[in-house]
């Protein structure tokens, strides 16, 4: 009788169980136990936990509410696409969008500080891929993520899409400057 | 009722290498699931190779459109029909087979298997008409035109009449009392894979049936969050229906090429419920970076409710190895800890393909599966490379390549016919398994470095001037993952010259038996007990399972510390 | 064998009867994640907040 055959024993469920199987069951359970603790703790001490508030927009309400931002907050236009670049206050709220193919506007962050960010998308869904910090968030029409960003280092960062988003979606890039 | 018993005598045929009873219209649907499975096999690995030149950057194959279509295609071939038309067959087979009794209403298990060859058939004359470029995600709201949902809708019918098919079959089974006591363990794994199918197929349709109505303007809206959510319960689930079917597939070839009976039927089982009540939840790991769910949401679910479906993976990774050696043990091989594993037979491919499967499987695609689904590490992979490295390891190595070891032993059982090139058989799960553990871990290194998925040129030539420079040991890992694709592709290819070629023109068998024994006999109870005492000693399995033990929990801890580096967020 | 042997006389335990039981771990096998996973998800996401 091997495994393709019925059970050898009718009543199975009351065989003993061999020492060193029971022994590896122990450990993976104990090491589950520490996999599923680890998420909790890390919301606990850890400082990269994805903040999930969330609202329901629309296309058109989230261009306008970025927009006025980069209205507030332009500093100068610059790159090949001139795009503004908006440097808000230390602390404050950041708006950019994801659209066919396009990261907008350019950010400028000052390093060490926390900014609260608001990211949606104007059509389809984008991958937001902050590089090379290594940040990857979905972007999602109709919603507006909101979460809180903290630089750690100075210098030029780029914004790679990275959900599909069609034809041009290897064209998809954006900026996010750090300085001291 | 003496008529109707010879008439079912007739359609029954017991196999003279393994004594297994086959019911000739199981046989026949078997062996049509088969083939289509290695036809979508085919196609969709040389997509797979046209893909992986493309992202190689110095030789960057294809343009950008053709890319996205072949993209698609690949996926849709090899994910969705080759493994599910295969799933199909190892459904009829632990079934019929196994159990010895007649399939239930062949008629519906053809209509099943006519309405999936429509389906894959029609999916890939829409793709590769290039206004289909979706990916087999297809996120809403981006639109594919509607043949394409429709085809995947047909196709996802005809699975489900499949696996009805098969709860049919165990009715059957029981009924007419082909079997006494409970399922064998093989039948129980497929089970398993059955009911995941279920919750897969069902989730598939709440999802793909209002996108087929929205993309002919009868639906207003598909809100994308919710397709996301839901999409995935299909998508994801999928996967864990190749784990369950993989993992039996494992614990048979244990049983034909050694005889092996499992190491505890209680635990073996008891893993496979925790596959049952826990493996789907984890689809939310595919959600751990998506705005509007809770953590609450993403940490209960990602964990698999306390990682019991993956304790239950560990368990199964012991068992199997475990079983073997205790079969080794019980026939003589005891010196030692390894003696049992070197005298294996490493030149037979169902072996070497079943044992490459399962260290890969554990090693590449477990360890890095679970780590990456933590929530908060997530953030650092999410749809970069190092995802589809990862899947390449569990459904290519781990699924794909079991499910190759075990044809080489259909084949002349099914059809009765003899393997041919049998030199090139022996290395081909060793071709396919490396060039594969290759292209997961090339990708999976790229990943790191933040490569994206699904992406054409990571050069950005054409932004007209806005670039991201990546290192150049990214372009490295691609150019290596490149050339393993060649290897895993050769390797892919062989198998597939083997198997049709062994259809064609191997040696026809009839009813005369194989030179060689096709199924080992089952370890008898002496055997077991004239191992020393204990009778399921396995030192040498347990040696192996804290080596595996040590690196996940190395693995583990390494990206917390990675990810403990980049910028805060919150 | 004789009458003692646990393996083989004895009312069937209780995880026995379950696991020997296709159709009751299909139900199982549906329902559980259908609860855990889409009807939490989609409360979830119903839930969000205009702005
Ligand atoms: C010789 C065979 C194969 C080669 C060379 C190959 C190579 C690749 C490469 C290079 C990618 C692209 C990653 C990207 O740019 O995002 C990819 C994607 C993928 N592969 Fe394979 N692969 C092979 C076989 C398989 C098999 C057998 C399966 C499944 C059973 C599979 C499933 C997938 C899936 C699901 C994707 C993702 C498609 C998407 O992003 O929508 N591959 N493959
Ligand atoms: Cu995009
Ligand atoms: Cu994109």
């Amino acid at each position: 009788m091997s495994s393709l055959s019925p059970p050898v024993k009718k009543l199975w469920w009351n065989e003993p169980i061999h020492k060193s199987e029971l022994l590896w069951i122990s450990l993976v359970f104990v090491w589950g136990l520490v996999m599923t603790f680890m998420m909790p703790y890390w919301h606990v001490v850890g400082k990269q936990n994805l903040g999930t508030e969330t609202y329901k927009t629309t296309p058109a309400d989230f261009q306008q509410a970025t927009q006025a931002f980069v209205d507030k907050f332009t500093v100068r236009n610059e790159g090949p696409r001139n795009h503004p670049v908006v440097a808000p206050p230390a602390g404050g709220d950041v708006y950019m969008l994801g659209r066919l193919w396009d990261w907008w506007p350019i950010v400028q962050l000052k390093k060490g500080e926390t900014y609260r960010f608001h990211l949606s998308s104007l059509d389809w869904q984008h991958g937001f891929s902050l590089q090379p910090a290594n940040i990857n968030i979905q972007v999602v029409p109709n919603y507006e993520h909101v979460f809180s960003l903290t630089p750690t280092e100075a210098g030029e960062y780029s914004v790679i899409c990275n959900e599909y988003c069609g034809i041009g979606h290897h064209l998809m890039i954006g900026k996010i400057l750090v300085v001291e | 009722m003496v008529n109707t018993t010879q008439m079912l005598n007739k359609v029954f045929r017991t196999c003279p290498d393994t004594g297994l009873t086959f019911h000739g219209p199981a046989e026949n649907l078997i062996k049509a699931n088969a083939v289509a499975a290695v036809v979508f096999l085919l196609v969709g690995g040389i997509f797979g190779l046209l893909v992986g030149l493309t992202r190689w950057q110095a030789v960057h194959l294809l343009g950008a459109e053709d890319f996205y279509m072949v993209l698609t295609a690949h996926g849709l071939n090899v994910l969705i029909f080759w493994m599910i038309f295969f799933e199909i067959a190892v459904l009829y087979f632990c079934s019929s087979v196994l159990l010895g009794c007649r399939i239930a209403t062949p008629r519906w298990a053809w209509a099943g298997f006519v309405l999936m060859v429509v389906g894959a058939i029609m999916n890939n004359v829409v793709v590769l008409q290039g206004n289909a470029s979706v990916m087999m995600t297809s996120y809403a709201p981006m639109e594919a035109p509607p043949l394409f949902y429709l085809s995947l809708i047909l196709f996802a019918v005809g699975a489900l009449i499949g696996c009805f098919v098969f709860f049919g079959t165990l009715v059957v089974a029981k009924n007419d009392r082909t079997y006494e006591g409970s399922l064998p363990l093989v039948t129980f794994g497929a089970m398993t894979a059955a009911i995941i199918a279920v919750f897969t197929i069902v989730s598939g349709a709440i999802i793909l049936i209002p996108t087929f109505l929205w993309s002919v303007g009868i639906v207003g809206e598909i809100d994308a969050l919710a397709y996301r959510l839901i999409w995935w319960a299909f998508g994801h689930s999928s996967q864990q229906i190749n784990v369950a079917a993989h993992v039996s597939v494992w614990y048979a070839i244990a049983a034909i090429l050694f005889g092996a009976r499992p190491l505890s039927e209680k635990v073996s089982r008891t893993a496979f419920l925790m596959y049952i009540l826990f493996l789907q939840i984890a689809s939310a790991h595919h959600l751990l970076v998506d705005p509007g769910v809770s953590s609450n949401f993403k940490m209960f679910n990602t964990s698999y409710a306390m990682y019991l479906a993956v304790m239950a993976s560990m368990v199964h990774g012991l068992t199997v190895p475990g079983s073997i050696e205790a079969a080794q043990r019980a026939k003589g091989h005891r010196a030692g800890l390894f003696t049992w594993l070197r005298k294996a037979p490493w030149g037979n491919p169902t072996f070497s393909g079943m044992f490459i499967s399962l260290v890969g499987f554990g090693f590449l695609g477990g360890i890095t599966g679970v780590v990456m689904g933590a929530e908060q590490i997530n953030l650092l992979i999410h749809n970069t490379l190092y995802v589809p490295g990862h899947f390449h390891a569990t459904v290519v190595v781990g699924s794909t390549l079991a499910f190759m070891a075990l044809t080489y032993w259909l084949v002349p059982v099914l059809f009765r016919r003899e393997i041919i090139f049998k030199g090139l058989a022996r290395w081909q799960p060793y071709l396919f398994g490396l060039g594969m553990s290759g292209v997961s871990l090339f990708l999976m290194g790229a990943g790191t470095l933040g490569v994206p998925r699904r992406h054409w040129d990571i050069g950005f030539a054409g932004t007209g001037g806005i670039t991201h420079e990546f290192p150049a040991a990214a372009y490295t890992m691609l150019a290596l993952n490149g050339m393993s694709v060649i290897v895993a592709v050769i390797g892919g290819a062989a198998f597939c010259v083997i198997i049709v070629g062994s259809l064609l023109f191997g040696r026809k068998l009839g009813d005369q038996k194989m030179d060689v024994p096709w199924i080992a006999a089952p370890v008898t109870e002496e055997e077991y007990n004239a191992n020393g005492g204990s009778a399921f000693a396995i030192p040498g399995t347990v040696v192996l399972a804290m080596i595996f033990f040590i690196s996940f929990a190395l693995y583990y801890f390494i990206n917390w510390k990675y990810l403990a580096e980049t910028w805060g967020i919150s | 064998m004789s009458e003692q042997d646990p393996g083989e006389s004895g009312p069937v335990p209780m995880m026995q009867k379950l696991l020997d039981n296709p159709f009751l771990l299909l139900f199982i096998g549906v329902a559980s994640p259908a609860l855990l996973y889409l009807v939490w998800g989609i409360m979830e996401i119903v839930t969000i907040p205009v702005k």
